[in-house]
């Protein structure tokens, strides 16, 4: 597994880790792409074209502002107009967990795109398996900061359940890496030893089988 | 579209604008129309502001609604008439800056705004044409447009952007001349009217057609159908507004008045303002160009025209880059037909993007001082003007 180095710390630490994956040049969609921070950087640094869809109303006018092309609108309900093969890669950052239906985004994405780039955070971290283990209620971190009751993080995902439902789905890891960093936050690390325990977030490049 | 003119309120305008007139298609030279008839000569009133460049990259093509007209900016005397009808997005500075680009505003064949339409005198018969004018459409608007852009030697048209029937127009635009057209937003429009859209431009031709006055179309000479057309626009002004927008505006308030009259005048401040807009609008507005345009935009069907059905294979004919918006509270043209057209976008992998603003001011909406339109236009522009340069 390749070692990924941070293009430039203006952005999210996982948003650094992502960007340093993309080959100069590719056509890349970004799912719940935010005010275009990824985007827009990837146009000037890596010359990629490409576009966003963002369910926000502000952060989307924020991003045609910006000069990028992103569309209003639900990712479920967004990716499957998209022709096969549309994109070199289809990028679903920090969203995963809060997708009802999981295995049939991933699928779509990796039908309109030749890889997805998929990043969430990790919930067998140490510190929700103390919270869990210790308190006995379900686990609130910084990462995960709500309550059962209120969060938007409805799928609860490890770093090894990950590897698994790939693997289940069909598909295929081409490069993962476990980050240690705090979900807006610029700065961040690298975790080798013990990922799936001591990691905040996991970031995984996709692809299909065959390729 | 409604009578929203308002000054801009930093008082920046292009100032000081002129109508002007390109005539062509003389006889034996008549434009062929979409249903087989011929027109000519045909005259298309038109405005431009800002410069046109050495390279003549940086034309903008405004396209108006139903009764829009060429003056989209400025002032033809003085700053304390009405300004023109989109003043407050086009001028030094604004949404579509004219520092930056050369934008025309042309009018449209069927109107009564200084192009030929049922109003001109048909010069077969040195009378006006009345209902001897051709049915036209928005295939026929448009070509008449590319003639106007030839005469000013354009080849390359920047962005053309219009809403409603406007919208229409651009969408025609860039299946008909795809070659030409960079970027294309189309607001608050659709490839195809409703039933709904149908049925209340159905009631406002009924309303003109039912008054005595309006005798077959022939009233040039005598008395107009004034209280028909009054009507007709009363019932475009409800389909502009929303629910949400009249109970804010309006609600169930009276007019100069503690209660009710208990007969049937304008009793309530909505009757009023209904009464006051159709009042104004027969002072301006022609009843036959009303029937003309109102049809052109019910027959206007870009699927059936352009993809046998299909709007996917429709915009196959495209190559422009789109901003498509919308506004929630437009019930004439919603939502859901801008994110059809997006998805047809989408599907032949053109480069789109889709705004939804939230608006309580129904399909009016673009019409009126919006931040938020005014930057999604700038922000877009600006990137499809960077774009060509690269």
């Amino acid at each position: 597994m390749s070692a990924a180095k941070p293009a430039n710390n203006s952005m999210r630490y996982d948003l650094q880790i992502i960007a340093s994956w993309i080959d100069p040049g590719s056509h890349v969609l970004d799912l719940g792409c935010g005010s275009g921070e990824l985007l827009k950087f990837l146009i000037n640094n890596k010359q990629v074209t490409g576009s966003g869809i963002e369910l926000e109303e502000d952060k989307v006018a924020t991003c045609i502002e910006k000069g990028l092309t992103v569309l209003q609108g639900d990712i479920n309900e967004e990716v499957p107009d998209y022709p096969d093969q549309t994109f070199d890669y289809v990028i679903l950052s920090q969203t995963l967990q809060q997708v009802y239906e999981p295995d049939t985004l991933i699928r779509a994405i990796m039908r309109i795109g030749k890889r997805g780039i998929v990043s969430f955070p990790n919930f067998s971290h140490w510190a929700c398996r103390l919270q869990l283990l210790c308190s006995g209620y379900a686990p609130v971190t910084k990462q995960l900061p709500y309550q059962w009751y209120n969060t938007p993080n409805i799928r609860v995902i490890t770093i090894k359940d990950f590897r698994k439902f790939i693997d289940d789905v069909g598909l295929k890891i081409l490069n993962e890496v476990a980050i240690n960093t705090h979900s807006q936050n610029r700065y961040g690390k690298i975790i080798r030893f013990l990922p799936n325990m001591r990691a905040t977030y996991g970031i995984f490049l996709i692809g299909n089988k065959q390729v | 579209m409604s009578e929203y003119i308002e000054h801009d309120k930093e008082g920046i305008s292009v100032g000081l604008v002129e109508k002007k007139l390109f005539t062509f298609a003389a006889p034996p030279d008549e434009m062929v129309l979409e249903n087989g008839a011929k027109l000519g000569p045909i005259t298309i009133a038109y405005e431009t502001y800002g410069t046109l460049n050495p390279d003549k990259s940086n034309v903008v093509l405004i396209l108006h609604a139903l009764s829009g007209d060429s003056h989209a900016a400025g002032y033809y005397r003085n700053e304390s008439e009405k300004p023109g009808w989109w003043d407050i997005m086009v001028g030094p500075g604004k949404g579509i800056d004219t520092h930056k680009y050369f934008v025309v505003c042309s009018n449209i064949i069927g109107s009564c705004m200084g192009s030929t339409g049922p109003c001109s005198v048909n010069p077969k018969t040195v009378q006006p044409y009345a209902l001897d004018f051709p049915v036209v459409t928005i295939g026929d608007m448009v070509a008449a447009q590319k003639a106007l852009m030839d005469h000013l030697g354009i080849e390359k048209i920047l962005c053309v952007v219009g809403g409603s029937i406007g919208g229409m127009q651009v969408l025609e635009w860039i299946v008909r001349y795809p070659d030409m057209v960079v970027s294309a937003i189309p607001l608050a429009t659709t490839t195809k009217h409703s039933a709904l859209a149908i049925a209340f431009n159905e009631v406002a031709r009924q309303a003109i057609m039912a008054d005595p006055n309006w005798n077959n179309g022939n009233y040039y000479y005598g008395p107009k159908p004034n209280l028909g057309l009054a009507v007709a626009r009363m019932i475009g002004h409800i389909t502009y507004l929303s629910d949400e927008s009249m109970r804010l505006k309006f609600g169930r308030r009276l007019q100069d008045k503690s209660d009710f009259s208990f007969n049937f005048d304008a009793d309530f401040q909505v009757e009023s303002y209904l009464r006051y807009q159709g009042k104004k609008f027969v002072d301006r507005f022609d009843a036959n160009s009303f029937l003309y345009i109102t049809k052109a935009g019910d027959y206007y069907d870009m699927e059936k025209l352009y993809g046998e059905g299909s709007a996917v294979k429709a915009f196959s004919k495209a190559k422009a880059k789109f901003l498509v918006v919308s506004f929630t509270s437009d019930w004439l043209y919603p939502t859901y037909q801008s994110k059809a057209m997006v998805k047809a976008m989408k599907k032949n992998g053109l480069d789109v993007s889709f705004c939804e603003i939230v608006a309580e001011w129904g399909h009016d909406a673009f019409l009126i001082p919006n931040v938020r339109l005014t930057t999604l236009l700038r922000g877009f522009l600006e990137r499809v003007c960077r774009e060509t340069r690269k």
